[in-house]
């Protein structure tokens, strides 16, 4: 049985201090709460979605220092002192990241509900590899399902974007 | 096909909401957060068939932060999708039918909280002998324990039986009589989104609903029944959908259960289902055993047909019943069949309940009866494809059980298809261990009859015109990623020869929007595009009148282009759109219509005849290539042909991706896909990680090749592309397989084990139940022609 808070207790939470999308944000919150939790409850920033919270679908994906990390399976206190983007941070001076542009032009997002996590795994591939194969794009992005789109305007978003990247077209500082 | 000028359908545009979902700003149920809300979590039966003896909900009640426990007493009124098979509670009240059943739901101040207050809900259960295969519910006996009560028959929910035209005579005109058995293994939807829905009962005694569905509408009407609320205080809006496929068409418990616990409150109640939860809504597709049998002339022309099928139905109604004629309803809309029987039953089995996934009910027999042909033209020397090409169904016509086809693309998606993939060059030629194979199907786009009988219109779009120039439009319909808010901006955007980047779609909200009977069905395009130009259609002459005036011009010479109104014969006399609504405001006062769509009556009229009429059938035809280790029994596909009859492509983009969208679920359902239970009842991998599903790896290059037609009936005559295109890659694995290595696998999915067994000729033959059906339904062609709806 759970019983009353006693009084003068203390506080079940932990002070975090996370960089999240270039910003220092600080946070009181339950320490075995997973980095997914800590973004979308704490931090109120929902657009890491997540499919399973098990690690199986990469729905939840994000960067942490650059690598794809899945939110679900990270604790939100392993995850400071290092940069953390999402979705949300994805955009510079307000103009869509290549990747974005690519996937609403070839109609890549479907219900648009995996996009954020494969969108910042192709991210960290171009960061890598800014001229990625087709068979190295599926690589990477195979830990993100999808259910719509067959993967197929996915991979060729990918690759567009590379391309545009390449050309230097919209490239955001 | 006749070539129109126009300015938006047709190009390969953004979707509207393409960059908010690129972006993360798309809010889905689970991302509302509301002021003081808390948090739902239901108690689910660990056994797959018991009684519920007792419930006490004492303890929970007293943990600290817990705010509310309901249970099945408190809402026993029965739901569920179809009107005569009703036998849903929010909670099960006396029996638990399926492991995963929810018996309670708790409200507590956290997630964690709720879900650790289920473990002081104490349940009393009798365990009774669960009933998990179709056989077992067959040969259930007046005295069996019966999973429901209501249905006439021990665990058959439903047993139909038609024969259309004289159907011995034809089989006995047959040069060869072929006979097998199939079986469809049942799989989920796993849409990436998990079921979620948050209620809220404000101070005004009013109740709106948040929810991840595809049918607002129906939640509409299930809340109000089941809550005894009137509809009129109840408003449900529908969240964009993370993924849909038919799985969220049903109303559910967790909906209601938000709903209820929020009255209780009065705070805002979430409720997110875990993954594992998912497979147990299910609502997937049904496990169906069948007998096909086709007799042929020696050339291969079709003589006659009759299918048995049997489906695994799962612990609930659902769609069953439309499932259960679905299995029987298109076997004759793509190749000509003179004579036709069908005889069908769903049963209730102790399993999550089985429902509409992408194709419903039609791609089972779609299997059987594409492979069927395989094997025949093979036995009468005969290229399949050839064979096929002889007996199309024509334009404008009606087939033997009376369905009336209007446009079809079929004999273009085969030719097409065929040569793209370089079929005579491959077929019967390829070295062992490679093949391809190919197969046709046809959908409907949209049912032609309402899931409950009225005569309201299908789907309802309102169109608002302000000062500004904006463009408003408001429907019922709800975007599961399909594009359906983009599909109505297209169309007003081409009436008013606009933007479509300029117009504010709003969807989906009970108290706003007019409604739309759902997603699902294939409908959305064809249906609310239709009226949302009829919309259009009473709102253009009123702005033609101002500009007129305005330009004294004669309304003849004016047209909609660019974002004006101009004359069509000297393009720079114009004014600007905005400028028109200005003036037509003025002239006419606030603007404003409503456009309603009715697809055509029925034209049959016997009892089932609902299902399988529509305004419009869509083709599909694939080639797979794949290859196979016949040591390993391993299979990788090579590469995907796909042609799909579309009607007019509203947007090529969209309809390439439900086409390439539809390619890939099918090649899961082929080759790995299963929702399956151990011998105890038990769902035997309910988790993503053991369901499998294709990744990025699995899943092959798709050629998608667009046939377009103009149909009568659709909006620019568009047709469906949503589900139609999934039905021919099923059984073009299974006829590819067999080119690259000589065995025929009659059941999905296609695995190694079965592969390898089949090689050994130790891969058994699928057994069929001994039933006795109904006496059967008889019908000829011609006979009760538009009527409007029986059952």
């Amino acid at each position: 049985m759970i019983k009353e808070p006693k009084k003068n207790a203390r506080s079940t939470k932990t002070l975090l201090r996370l960089r999240v999308n270039g910003e220092t944000r600080e946070v009181a919150t339950e320490i075995n709460k997973t980095l997914l939790e800590v973004l979308r409850e704490d931090l109120n920033l929902t657009g890491t979605k997540h499919g399973c919270e098990l690690g199986e679908c990469g729905t939840c994906a994000v960067l942490v220092a650059g690598k794809p990390v899945l939110s679900c399976l990270m604790l939100g206190i392993e995850a400071e002192h290092a940069e953390i983007l999402t979705i949300e941070g994805i955009m510079r001076d307000g103009k869509p990241h290549p990747l974005q542009n690519a996937f609403a032009d070839l109609g890549a997002a479907q219900c648009g509900y995996c996009i954020p996590g494969i969108v910042l795994t192709a991210k960290a591939l171009l960061d890598e590899n800014p001229t990625p194969t087709p068979e190295e794009i599926r690589q990477s992005l195979s830990g993100n399902l999808c259910r719509c789109t067959g993967y197929t305007k996915i991979i060729e978003a990918v690759e567009l974007a590379a391309k545009k990247m390449a050309a230097n077209v919209g490239v955001p500082s | 096909m006749q070539k129109k000028n126009f300015s938006v359908i047709g190009k390969p545009l953004r979707k509207i909401d393409a960059m908010a979902k690129c972006a993360g700003e798309t809010l889905y149920a689970d991302d509302l957060n509301l002021p003081r809300m808390i948090y739902a979590k239901l108690l689910r039966s660990p056994h797959p068939h018991a009684r519920i003896l007792s419930i006490n909900t004492a303890r929970a009640l007293k943990l600290h932060g817990v705010l509310a426990v309901i249970t099945g007493e408190e809402m026993p009124e029965k739901f569920g999708i179809m009107p005569s098979t009703q036998d849903e509670e929010a909670l099960a009240i006396d029996k638990a039918r399926y492991a995963g059943d929810p018996v309670a739901a708790v409200a507590a101040a956290s997630e964690t909280l709720a879900d650790k207050a289920l473990s002081y809900i104490d349940v009393e259960y009798e365990m009774l002998k669960p009933i998990l295969t179709i056989e077992d519910a067959l040969a259930s006996a007046e005295g069996s324990e019966r999973i429901h009560t209501w249905n006439r028959q021990a665990n058959i929910q439903k047993a139909v039986s038609f024969e259309f035209g004289d159907v011995e005579a034809a089989f006995a005109q047959a040069d060869h009589i072929f006979e097998d058995t199939y079986f469809y293994q049942g799989n989920t939807h796993l849409p990436m989104e998990q079921y979620c829905a948050v209620g809220s009962y404000g101070s005004d005694n009013k109740l709106t609903v948040w929810s991840s569905t595809q049918t607002p509408h129906y939640l509409h009407r299930a809340l109000a029944k089941v809550l005894k609320i009137s509809a009129s205080r109840i408003r449900v809006i529908a969240t964009p959908v993370g993924g849909g496929f038919g799985g969220k068409s049903d109303p559910f418990s967790h909906e209601i259960c938000a709903a209820k616990l929020s009255m209780i409150t009065r705070r805002p109640v979430k409720i997110t289902l875990t993954r594992e939860e998912c497979f147990y809504v299910h609502r997937g597709r049904h496990p169906v055993k069948m007998l096909a049998r086709t007799g042929v002339k020696n050339d291969g022309t079709i003589q006659a047909m009759q299918y048995k099928t049997f489906l695994d139905g799962g612990g609930y109604s659902s769609y069953g019943l439309a499932s259960v004629y679905y299995t029987g309803a298109l076997q004759t809309v793509t190749y000509k069949v003179p004579a036709y029987k069908f005889e069908g039953v769903r049963v209730f089995t102790n399993k999550p309940a089985c429902g509409p996934k992408r194709g419903h009910g039609t791609p089972q027999p779609r299997f059987a009866m594409e492979i069927q042909l395989d094997e025949i033209a093979e036995k009468l020397g005969l290229d399949p494809i050839e064979m096929r090409l002889k007996q199309l169904v024509e334009p404008n016509s009606i087939t033997v059980n009376g369905l009336r086809v209007s446009s079809t693309g079929l004999r273009e998606c085969i030719e097409r298809v065929a040569e793209r993939a370089g079929w005579r060059e491959k077929f019967r030629k390829l070295p062992f261990g490679r093949g391809v194979g190919f197969a046709a199907s046809s959908y409907i786009s949209g049912a032609g009859l309402p899931i409950y009988w009225n005569n309201m219109p299908h789907s309802g779009v309102q169109i608002k015109l302000d000062r500004s120039g904006g463009v408003a439009v408001f429907c019922g319909s709800i975007d599961i990623g399909q594009g359906s808010d983009s599909i109505l901006a297209y169309a007003v955007a081409e009436e008013f020869g606009i933007d479509p980047a300029d117009i504010r779609v709003l969807t989906a909200d009970t108290d706003l929007t007019p409604v739309d009977l759902g997603s699902y069905s294939s409908r959305v395009t064809v249906m609310t595009g239709n009226a949302a130009v009829l919309a259009c259609g009473k709102l253009k002459p009123l702005l033609l009148e101002a500009a007129s005036e305005a330009l004294e011009i004669p309304v003849d010479d004016l047209e909609f282009a660019e974002s004006k109104i101009r004359s069509a014969s000297l393009h720079q006399r114009a004014i600007s759109f905005a400028e028109a609504v200005i003036k037509a405001e003025g002239k006419h006062g606030t603007l404003g219509a409503t456009g309603s769509y009715w697809p055509p009556k029925n034209p049959r009229d016997f009892k089932g005849s609902g299902v399988g009429p529509t305004p419009a059938y869509s083709f599909s035809t694939s080639i797979v290539e794949l290859h196979c280790d016949s040591a390993t029994g391993e299979i990788t596909i090579d590469k995907v042909w796909i042609a799909h009859d579309c009607g007019r492509a509203f947007n090529p983009l969209l309809v390439e991706g439900q086409t390439e969208g539809s390619v890939y679920m099918a090649l899961g359902e082929a080759l790995m896909e299963e929702q399956i239970f151990r011998k105890n009842g038990l769902h035997k991998i309910p988790s993503i990680l053991e369901y499998k599903s294709p990744t990025t790896l699995e899943t092959p290059e798709i050629e998608t090749i667009l046939v377009e037609t103009d149909d009568p009936e659709g909006p620019y005559g568009a047709k469906e592309a949503g589900q139609g295109p999934l039905l021919p890659v099923v059984p073009a694995v299974a006829n590819a397989l067999y080119d690259a290595i000589g065995v025929r696998i009659h059941e999905i999915p296609i695995t190694p084990d079965k592969i390898l067994r089949a090689l050994d000729g130790r891969l058994k033959p699928i057994s069929i139940p001994d039933f006795k059906f109904p006496a059967p339904i008889k019908w000829h062609p011609g006979e009760g022609i538009e009527v409007t709806q029986k059952s």
